[in-house]
């Protein structure tokens, strides 16, 4: 035999080595399913095919896994014992909440379990006046600012799919929104999680006043995308509802007239809670789905919100009128009243939805430069748009230079090129020393371009926190990192075993 | 600290890996010092004093940004800052160095509005125990690019190894501001007002208390500010109006004694204070309170008033003696401490 055909030989033989492991790890994974079922009761559990196919991806739809088992636990103490069983026989699992993530952050794992937070969606206490909120993981964002409206208080951190989404969703992703310019994003608003840990214990992180004693593991926890734990509780910040809201609309022939308008605003030392910024494409998008009737003809349109006492809102207002108007604005629309102010809304938050009306496919981008670097950063994402003849509507964040690129397809023979152009897009924003996710996080989508913004050794780093929390790395793997780190044994092991499952005997 | 004890200022950040890395050769413990105004002294083999790392590094006043060597003052880095009209929103005392105010997690007044640096800081550099140098976050306000490196070291205390450059957030420095102070107050009349003003919708910078004062801060423009101090001092009542602080304003605690921060929902604010007050322990009591936290300072025995306020807080709040070494206790604390620093070299509170 040559040598070829043994290292072939060697390769099939691992194929089917390899094969025949992922069969039994498939087969182990779904073996539990009694158990959970005893857990979480029979009709928590999905077994059924078709039924896991629902859970085949979360809101990015070009990942798709569909998970050994399903489980919905209705408890903390219920989904720590999922865990548990886990962590006892080394099966992977994967925490999901609404199943919105655009990262594929909650991607299930063919040979793990998922487990569905959607049940646990009570509101367990409110404190006017500490301005705190309890709520289980499940509870929709939306939900807790509704549940605290007759008090005068709402929350800030306002993603655009807040009618849905889940809180402990938002925990795991640090999710933001139109507002996190003045507000900040959740890891801002979030005081105490109750978590399960990767070895099935029930603890707190935090204390709800936002200060505890040594690291600030509830800010470290925000943001890790489902791999340090499952958060089974989150004690919110609530804030008073600002006393105005003005809400000011300003076309421009060019988004860098409208850039001029945003470094003005900045300059001036005013902090709208909101600056946001479309392009002629996506106008022409959000005009054709909702008729949002902006100003005919923009090349741009800019979109501030002003919030806070009646009198700050009154004085910013004349002030960032004025830099509008120095800036060239064709037309300035200004609204106090929530109907009026939702109008002109309303072209802006359909627009991802809206750039379908154009364009049968699109891929959403999510990247982040210095908000100076806005303009040099909007022209090269032209210039490459034209190379590639791929279409790109520009929609975004203009405040804090978060960028939303939808590139536009047609079919499989333009997937390639788009998909290219996307990942160009995040070169350049990484050139300008930004970032690769603003909001929308790295889940698998993005694990490929960490090396292009953090070292070996920062990433190795990282996962020293990871090896803190899950050595045994079972808790949503294969996310964020594109090469997991050996967790070597440490001296003096402070964490408890995890109690061994009935019946289970250790020989 | 140990006068005796060898001192390193490393002028860079690779200076002061290659010194951990010869640290960390030789097994030697080794304790960062910034000003040195740490309350908490700790023995060790090296003192590494970031004094030489004093540097405003970045500041993009147009991305409202500002890149900062870990031993730069906080006095020195708002002088940069305000010649462009900005500030870093956490008014700790300008004598405190930035990797101490992060190592400790220290605010001051503003921390009710902007939060404690955890909420400002976006990227942070540092050097692990063994020398590796790390970098988190970046230069961009809005980023969830991997785990955030600057959460875990804040509030660490030095045990995870030596912080050498961060980046924050920025925000303009007001047109005017407004004091409003009551003095004398009652316990009952200090925590109506410092309730009612936390949870006013005319967006208080600040809202502290000290001894049987109370004093809230407005922030804005130039007629923002006098409007809704009109307001608020009618809302609230027996308030005097004036441009500047008080003498106690943002003051901390100042040692020999033992000194206690206590951190609460505020809603318990009422019950914090009478404990404080029926303990019979001679204290000063000052510190954000509207914010849900409070500085006590005390000569005589306060072990006493410790377990008392531990008991009424627990789980919804924390007692810390800001001048005993802190050691990481909880588990999961423990367990990243091991991972960063395996033989426990850095900072050890023993």
């Amino acid at each position: 035999m040559t040598e070829t055909a043994l290292t072939q030989a060697a390769l099939t033989e691992a194929a089917l080595t390899e094969a025949a492991l992922t069969e039994a790890a498939l087969t182990e994974a779904a073996l539990l399913a009694p158990e959970l079922a005893r857990i979480c009761g029979a009709a928590n559990v999905i077994t059924d095919p078709l039924d896991l196919r629902t859970y085949e991806c979360d809101g990015l739809t070009s990942h798709r896994s569909t998970p050994a088992v399903v489980v919905l636990p209705g408890t903390a103490e219920e989904t720590a014992q999922v865990v548990r069983e886990c962590a006892a026989r080394g099966i992977p699992f994967v925490a999901r909440g609404s199943g919105t993530g655009l990262s594929g952050g909650a991607l299930a794992r063919e040979d793990g379990v998922l487990i569905v937070m959607s049940r646990m969606r009570t509101i367990l206490e409110i404190d006017p006046v500490s301005r705190r909120a309890v709520v289980e993981p499940g509870v929709t964002n939306l939900a807790i600012s509704k549940a605290v409206q007759h008090l005068g208080l709402f929350y800030a951190p306002d993603p655009s799919s807040q009618v849905v989404c889940s809180v402990g969703g938002n925990v795991a992703e640090n999710s933001g929104g139109a507002h996190c310019l003045k507000h900040g994003f959740t890891v801002h608003h979030v005081t105490g999680l109750e978590i399960v840990t990767p070895q099935g214990e029930l603890t707190w992180l935090g204390n709800g006043t936002g200060t505890a004693e040594g690291y600030d593991l509830v800010g470290a926890f925000t943001g890790s995308e489902g791999t340090l734990g499952i958060v089974t509780k989150v004690i919110v910040k609530l804030i008073p509802i600002p006393e105005q809201i003005h809400t000011i609309l300003a076309a421009y022939e060019t988004t860098s007239e409208g850039g001029r308008a945003v470094s003005d605003i900045i300059a001036a030392g005013v902090l709208p809670a909101a600056i946001e910024m479309m392009d002629a494409l996506s106008i022409e998008a959000a005009e054709a789905a909702v008729h949002c009737d902006y100003p005919a003809g923009a090349g741009a349109v800019l979109i501030v919100e002003l919030d806070g006492p009646a009198a700050e809102v009154e004085a910013e207002l004349a002030t960032v009128r004025a830099i509008c108007e120095q800036a060239g604005a064709g037309e300035i629309r200004a609204a106090d009243d929530p109907e009026q102010r939702a109008v002109i809304w309303a072209g802006r938050k359909s627009a991802f939805a809206a750039v379908g009306r154009i364009s049968p496919e699109f891929i959403v981008q999510d990247g982040v430069v210095p908000r100076t670097s806005l303009p040099a950063v909007l022209a090269r994402i032209a210039e490459l748009s034209e190379q590639a003849g791929i279409r790109v509507a520009n929609v975004f964040h203009a405040g804090d230079g978060n960028l939303h690129p939808l590139v536009l397809f047609d079919g499989p023979e333009q997937e390639a090129a788009a998909e290219e152009l996307s990942g160009a897009i995040l070169d350049i924003c990484l050139d300008h020393g930004g970032s690769i996710t603003g909001e929308h996080g790295v889940g698998v989508d993005k694990s490929r371009y960490m090396p292009k913004m953090f070292n070996a050794d920062d990433l190795d780093t990282m996962q020293l926190i990871r090896c803190a929390f899950d050595p045994a790395h079972l808790c949503n793997p294969g996310k964020i990192f594109p090469t997991p780190r050996l967790c070597g044994e440490v001296p003096g092991n402070h964490r408890k075993r995890p109690p061994l499952p009935p019946g289970v005997e250790i020989f | 600290m140990n006068a005796e004890r060898p001192v390193v200022l490393p002028r860079t950040t690779e200076d002061a890996a290659s010194v951990l890395r010869d640290a960390a050769d030789r097994g030697l413990t080794v304790v960062p010092r910034g000003a040195g105004l740490g309350w908490a002294s700790r023995d060790a083999d090296l003192i590494v004093d970031t004094r030489e790392l004093g540097q405003v590094m970045e500041h993009a006043a147009g991305d409202l940004v500002a890149k900062v060597q870990a031993g730069a003052t906080m006095g020195h880095v708002a002088q940069v800052l305000a010649e462009a009209g900005q500030r870093l929103a956490l008014d700790v005392p300008p004598d405190v160095t930035v990797g101490g105010m992060i190592a400790t997690g220290l605010a001051g007044p503003l921390r009710f509005r902007y939060g404690s640096p955890r909420d400002l800081l976006i990227g942070i550099t540092v050097v692990r125990p063994d020398g590796t140098i790390a970098h988190s976050g970046g230069k961009v306000v809005k980023n969830v690019a991997g785990y955030d490196l600057g959460k875990l070291y804040t509030g660490s205390r030095g045990t995870l190894g030596l912080i050498t450059e961060a980046t924050f957030r920025l925000h303009p420095l007001p047109q005017a501001v407004a004091y409003l102070i009551a003095d004398g107050l009652g316990r009952a009349a200090a925590v109506e007002t410092v309730i009612a003003a936390a949870n006013s919708p005319l967006q208080p910078s600040a809202v502290e208390l000290s001894a049987d004062s109370a004093g809230v801060l407005l922030e804005g423009t130039t007629d923002g500010v006098a409007e809704r101090a009109r307001q608020l001092a009618g809302q609230l009542g027996g308030m005097a109006v004036s441009d500047v602080p008080p003498p106690w304003w943002g003051r901390l605690p100042e040692p020999p004694g033992t000194v206690i921060r206590v951190t609460f929902w505020l809603a318990r604010l009422a019950q914090v204070l009478d404990i404080v007050a029926s303990s019979g322990t001679e204290c000063t009591v000052t510190g954000p309170a509207g914010a849900g936290m409070l500085y006590l300072c005390t000569n005589t025995d306060a072990r006493e008033l410790i377990s008392v306020l531990r008991a009424a807080v627990a789980g919804r709040g924390s007692v810390s003696v800001l001048t005993d070494p802190w050691t990481p206790a909880d588990p999961l604390m423990r367990a990243v401490r091991d991972q960063f620093d395996p033989t426990g070299r850095f900072a050890h509170a023993g």
